[in-house]
């Protein structure tokens, strides 16, 4: 800092904590709704405290789900839970490996049509499944793939952002390692995952990080693809619950719910935030 | 940037980027090519057959008072979503790093909407503003605002541009952060002997200085805004009322899925392909200039 303003920095707190209050908000409100009864909840404007239902509601989000009329989303929490691990970890995994025996074969090889497969990959960038939802969806169809974990996981394994990630990872490793382990008599896998693999740590736990986050999140894809509610997530669920006609009577549930789908993600980002920082800026380079 | 030392093998190399080349042709090629090939095609009324009808998809696309509606509301859309989110997350950032104390903290307190999911986010707003038990609904009432977003199609962009935006800010601010610490302090002393207040530092230093972030940051917004905002529009007013809120993206889907109508979806996905693309390029433009600078 460059000169002393006690008043400045007192308004600069200020700021910062009031940020960090709208922030949260949000959240603070839906754990409230979710601490109250429907009658409780039924004034105008909501409590703004905390009610003694959270566990209650908490527990019949999980095990039985809101019970709506419109809607046959009776679908308990902890199977969309379970859905949307097994979606996010899957794609987070999927995603590294594919990732990283990719960018081996592009940085430690030389053989033709090499730039042909770098861009080929770094292409896929520009086409997000936004713009191509239907052909997409219909390929998913036509192999047999709809309401299965491969329909879901498979079509966003593949990603060039991981790709380039190690890709400039694996550069920066001297090739006096690749020398050395040549004159101990290892072979290119043996390097890979004796060598290369284990100086990837920080680099895999980043891009673990940021994958986990998108997968969890994903919206859309789950949306064409899990029309049977045994397959769907629970960030989906949560999309369709709070539009449904007759929600009123299910927000306590449904606000419980929604804590539910953000704590996995919002955990993984506090817990590993010094890798995720890394994994977000490192992949935007 | 070559490796010097590599391996020799002849079949090795093609094995293992055959994953990701496989899934790379099966997911994105073949679709991306298909919608090419449909947005010139219609299907018959019984969905049997499809004929050739060169551009007539995207004639009618442009004639079609709902997808020039579409435009508007993307456009009215991203531009709140990045202004707002760019700015708030400027003035933030700026206030943190000046600070001495506590900007770990409040990095840490900061970061975390990040992991929010797009349609938590809408459905956590939605409550906010919700008319009944709502807080902000309730606030906007006692000023005697008429509030229902649900039938209104202002409040209902208003209530997408804060969910979309409060979901940014965490980005946006973790960026201008890292880009201000990166900016030396030399500069910023030198420029204070000479007798420049903060607001003259600002705007002659350290703002220049910032502005290769800025513009990584406008082009990823804009992106953000443009596709990643679908779980907020469908949570919270699946396009309505009366497509106030239907951006392109939700169009796409919507059109497709809901309408039936594959030869116009197509033609909306080669528009939205040709989007990306010109982003793309503009974002590796910038790249190159950053290499020089």
């Amino acid at each position: 800092m460059i000169e002393r303003r006690p008043i400045a920095d007192a308004v600069g707190h200020l700021i910062l904590l009031l940020a960090i209050f709208i922030v949260a908000f949000p959240i603070y409100l839906a754990v409230i709704a979710a601490s109250h009864t429907i009658e409780g909840l039924s004034q105008t404007p909501m409590p703004m405290l905390p009610g003694s239902e959270l566990l209650v509601n908490t527990a019949k989000a999980l095990f039985d789900g809101p019970q709506m009329v419109g809607v046959s989303g009776a679908t308990p929490a902890i199977v969309l839970l379970g859905n949307s691990l097994i979606m996010a970890i899957a794609i987070a995994v999927g995603k590294i490996v594919i990732s990283l025996l990719s960018a081996f074969a592009i940085v430690y090889f030389r053989f033709p049509l090499r730039n042909f497969f770098f861009w080929m990959i770094f292409i896929t960038l520009m086409l997000p499944v936004e713009v191509r939802i239907i052909p997409t969806y219909k390929i998913v169809a036509d192999l047999g793939l709809l309401d299965t974990y491969t329909g879901l996981v498979l079509p966003l394994i593949a990603s060039a952002t991981a790709t380039f990630l190690f890709r400039q990872f694996f550069m920066t490793v001297p090739d006096e390692l690749i020398e050395a382990a040549r004159i101990d008599g290892a072979g290119p896998m043996r390097f890979f995952w004796d060598v290369l693999v284990p100086l990837s740590r920080t680099s895999i736990a980043a891009m673990f990080v940021i994958q986990f986050i998108y997968g969890w999140n994903q919206y859309l894809w789950p949306l064409l693809i899990a029309s049977d509610y045994q397959y769907q997530t629970i960030v989906l669920a949560i999309g369709r619950l709070i539009r449904a006609p007759d929600a009123f009577y299910e927000w306590p549930v449904i606000m419980g719910m929604a804590v539910l789908a953000l704590l996995p993600p919002v955990a993984v980002v506090l817990l590993m935030q010094r890798w995720f920082i890394k994994g977000l800026v490192e992949t935007e380079k | 940037m070559e490796k010097r030392v590599v391996f020799h093998n002849r079949f090795l190399p093609y094995l293992l980027v055959a994953p990701q080349i496989a899934i790379t042709l099966v997911f994105f090629f073949w679709p991306a090519s298909q919608a090419v090939v449909q947005s010139v095609l219609r299907e018959d009324a019984f969905g049997t057959s499809s004929y050739f009808v060169g551009l007539e998809n995207f004639q009618l696309l442009f004639e079609d008072e709902y997808y020039a509606n579409s435009f508007k509301v993307t456009a009215l859309f991203s531009t709140l979503v990045t202004t707002l989110g760019l700015s708030i997350s400027l003035v933030l950032a700026v206030t943190a790093d000046r600070l001495v104390r506590g900007t770990t903290i409040y990095k840490t307190l900061m970061i975390w909407p990040y992991a929010v999911a797009p349609a938590v986010a809408g459905a956590l707003w939605g409550f906010v503003f919700l008319p009944g038990p709502g807080v902000f609904a309730w606030l906007l009432a006692q000023m005697g605002v008429d509030w229902n977003f649900h039938l209104n199609g202002g409040q209902a962009m208003l209530v997408i541009v804060v969910a979309a935006t409060w979901k940014q800010i965490s980005y946006n601010f973790l960026f201008f952060l890292a880009g201000l610490q990166a900016i030396p302090k030399s500069l910023v002393e030198a420029a204070s002997i000479d007798g420049a207040g903060p607001f003259r530092r600002f705007w002659t230093i350290v703002f220049p200085l910032l502005s290769p972030t800025l513009f990584f940051l406008i082009v990823v917004n804009v992106v953000y805004a443009f596709f990643e905002t679908f779980g907020v529009v469908h949570s919270l007013t699946r396009g309505g009322p009366a497509k106030a809120t239907e951006i392109l993206v939700y169009k796409v889907w919507y059109d497709g899925f809901e309408a039936q109508d594959l030869g116009g979806s197509a033609a909306q996905s080669v528009i939205l392909m040709a989007i990306v693309i010109g982003l793309t390029v503009i974002q590796f433009r910038y790249i190159e200039r950053k290499v020089h600078y």
